[in-house]
């Protein structure tokens, strides 16, 4: 506790502050910088969360909460909605406002309205210095023209969960790191009749990871960097055909798959490989009768391709403080509160291998070793790219990914109701009416 | 009179005798009513049809922009062809199926009160909940329609009910027919038993078959209940929502995407409230033209309203 007040609240911040760095190893020169916000007398703050999916992660959120408010007195208020209801209530918020003090919300949601967001530069810089820096896609979520609108909070790991026993049956002993090898073991196991499922259909999440790094690893993308539709490339085509052979193993009806169809079939023994967030593992471990598949489950990141690296879109969260608060300065003191080096980790750790961490340093987290399982899901940060690559972020970008174009052109394509190339002409045509404003 | 005259008029006192203004009074609380809660949202939703609004922005007049922009993009004749489809195969089962339960159950069977009362069921269940049963029956791997006709041996890979467009298009028209039969049934009972037995009896002894009975009696007296019920049952179905947002919402690949979906997902997911709305005010004169139909197409004969024929 007494270290919480003095990094807070600390009268001679600069010196306290670097004793209380010093201790995680960081040089004098970056606590200099650290900022101190005095909250305003009387200061109440709410925020607006989406519901959590851990309730321990909650747990360690209020605490981090309460610890804050006992250190300073002011009280925060949290409001959780479901997080498909957190974008419309945040953008109300914003353009009327009034309603929370901040918000946690998803994606690319802080470029929708960055004029009515707080500017939290100073804050996000000395954050990034202290703590090893802030991972570039997190980043793009929250920057705007240089400035921090937003600070980075968590990226949802999405990884590949697989039957170790299934891909050894397959005559796979390792799984393979490309995608040329993956499409491979993705054969093999639909050959043994424990096939493989992606979905196809309109799952926000897991069908929008998919689609997103289909099109990443083949090198294609949405849009360049100054938000010209460029979809209808050769990189492109070469990943829709690519996902048609892939389609060709996967257990049937994965285009009428939602969010939790996946972890569903999984979980019964219908596929064998899937991405998921961890959540799949603990819904296994939990219940009693599906031990054998927690004890045979596997994760990994889903392969390389072409471009030779690990891109992925994982779900992105920030925190963000509107400019209509009557208490900046006890909201950003939050903020800073929230990323302290002990508060943030016990909240990473409360997450179990849910939220991976914004800030590199927090990648010593324990949690990652903790259990062989995690550690795919301790480089989701890393591999993260914001939706809108590679362009700007903001209505146009969200659109796009809202309306599905981009899991709508691999349905399409794979389900053979188009040609690749009308497929991509379609997506072309859809993201440009989004783009083109 | 003269009591009345004797006094001199008061201002308030005149207004009350006056009918005019007294049945304006009575009609104001409802009329404020109609212009905030539906005149208002109507002519809002309009007015952002024309704009480029986005969640929580204002935006500026575009004119017809948005509607142009629909116009040249498939996925919203999709969803128009859909929504026609959907409503029409769904509507026209509906009835057929309604009808016919409504005159069986209009027969002296044992415990009628128990089955009329037993099959509003699908109608009273909320929507989510027996759309959620339905997701299940219709699930790609665990359905238990595939389950018991592979255990019965009759196909031997599970039936992709959500993930084929035609399937699915199917599957959830069933869905909407088994939940919307009940109201058309039960609405056509009430009107059934307005039927005096007189007529039929009196029919009886001219020699009429249960047919003729039917043809002439029946269905002509039923009409106007018909032409409120399906009226109803059109609009119900045309702007179905929740069906569709939990079985499929709207795949595969836009397959069953209603007008009604299509617009929740551009314009509050999506954040595109303008093209929202410009798909919302595209449904109206579809259900115009139905409303429509069914007043003028279905009660038209001048004794249903009070003249002679």
């Amino acid at each position: 506790m007494t270290i919480n007040r003095r990094h807070l609240l600390g009268a001679s911040a600069g010196l306290v502050a670097a004793a209380g760095l010093n201790r995680f190893g960081l040089t004098p020169a970056f606590a200099q910088a650290a900022p101190t916000y005095k909250p305003e007398a009387g200061a109440k703050l709410r925020l607006l969360r989406w519901v959590p999916f851990v309730p321990a992660e909650e747990a360690a959120w209020l605490a981090n909460t309460k610890k804050f408010t006992d250190a300073t007195g002011v009280e925060v208020r949290i409001d959780k909605e479901s997080w498909e209801d957190v974008r419309p209530k945040a953008a109300v918020a914003a353009n009327v406002g009034s309603g929370p003090d901040m918000v946690m919300s998803w994606f690319d949601d802080p470029q929708q309205y960055p004029d009515k967001l707080l500017d939290v530069t100073e804050l996000g810089t000395y954050l990034g210095g202290a703590h090893g820096g802030w991972y570039p896609g997190l980043e793009g979520y929250a920057k705007r023209d240089g400035k921090f609108i937003a600070l980075p909070l968590c990226a949802i790991g999405n990884a590949i969960v697989y039957r170790d026993s299934h891909m050894k049956a397959a005559g796979f002993q390792e799984f393979p790191k490309d995608t040329a090898g993956f499409l491979e073991l993705c054969k093999a196991l639909h050959a043994k009749g424990t096939p493989a499922g992606f979905p196809h259909g309109k799952a926000v999440g897991d069908g929008n990871n998919y689609a997103h790094w289909l099109l990443w690893s083949h090198g294609g993308k949405m849009v360049d960097e100054s938000g010209k539709v460029v979809i209808n490339s050769p990189e492109t085509l070469a990943s829709v055909k690519y996902a048609q052979e892939l389609y060709k193993t996967f257990i049937p009806g994965t285009e009428s798959w939602q969010d939790v169809n996946n972890n569903r079939a999984f979980l019964a023994g219908q596929v064998s490989l899937t991405a998921n967030g961890v959540s799949v593992y603990y819904a296994a471990k939990k219940d009693a009768s599906m031990a054998a598949i927690a004890e045979d489950m596997r994760s990994v990141n889903l392969p390389i391709g072409p471009i030779g690296q690990s891109v992925e879109l994982h779900q992105a969260s920030t925190l963000s403080i509107f400019k209509h608060t009557k208490f900046p300065e006890a909201a950003k003191a939050y903020l800073q509160f929230m990323y302290q080096a002990d508060n943030m980790n016990a909240w990473i750790e409360g997450a179990s291998a849910y939220c991976c961490q914004p800030l590199k340093e927090y990648a010593a987290n324990p949690v990652w070793k903790s259990n062989p399982i995690h550690e795919a899901y301790a480089k989701a940060s890393g591999s993260l790219r914001p939706n809108g690559y590679a362009g700007p972020l903001g209505t146009a970008s969200a659109g796009v990914m809202a309306d599905y174009v981009l899991v709508d052109m691999y349905a399409t394509a794979v389900t053979g109701q188009m040609t690749p190339e009308d497929a991509i002409a379609q997506a072309e045509k859809r993201a440009n009416r989004y783009y083109n404003v | 009179m003269t009591a009345i005259t004797t006094k001199p008029p008061s201002a308030l006192g005149a207004l009350t005798r006056n009918n005019t203004f007294l049945g304006f009074m009575f009609l104001l609380p409802a009329a404020v009513f109609l212009l905030c809660f539906l005149t208002y949202p109507l002519g809002l939703g309009v007015w952002l049809g024309f704009t480029d609004a986005k969640i929580g922005r204002d935006g500026i007049f575009i004119g017809l922009d948005n509607y142009i922009a629909l116009a040249n993009d498939s996925v919203f004749w999709m969803t128009v062809y859909n929504t026609v489809l959907y409503t029409f195969i769904a509507s026209v089962l509906k009835f057929g199926l309604g009808l016919w339960l409504a005159l069986i159950l209009n027969e002296n069977l044992p415990f009628k009160s128990f089955f009329r009362a037993i099959i509003l069921l699908p109608w009273v269940v909320p929507t989510v909940l027996s759309a959620l049963a339905f997701w299940w029956i219709y699930d790609a791997q665990f359905s238990i329609l595939s389950w018991s006709l592979i255990k019965l041996g009759i196909i031997d890979t599970p039936i992709n009910f959500l993930g084929d467009p035609n399937n699915a298009r199917f599957s959830v028209i069933a869905a909407n027919v088994w939940r919307g039969i009940p109201f058309v049934a039960i609405s056509l009972l009430a009107g059934l038993q307005t039927i005096p037995q007189s007529l039929h009896e009196a029919a009886s002894l001219d020699g009429a078959t249960g047919w003729q009975r039917f043809r002439f009696i029946t269905l002509p007296m039923l009409t106007p209940i018909i032409a409120v019920v399906m009226t109803f049952s059109v609009l119900f179905t045309f702007t179905d929502f929740q069906l569709i947002y939990v079985l499929t919402k709207g795949g595969p690949v836009n397959a069953t995407h209603l007008m009604a979906t299509l617009s929740f997902q551009r314009g509050i997911p999506g954040g595109q409230l303008g093209e929202g709305a410009a798909i919302a005010v595209a449904m109206i004169p579809f259900l115009l033209a139905s409303i429509l139909f069914s007043f003028f197409g279905l009660q038209r004969r001048k004794w249903q309203q009070g003249g002679q024929d």
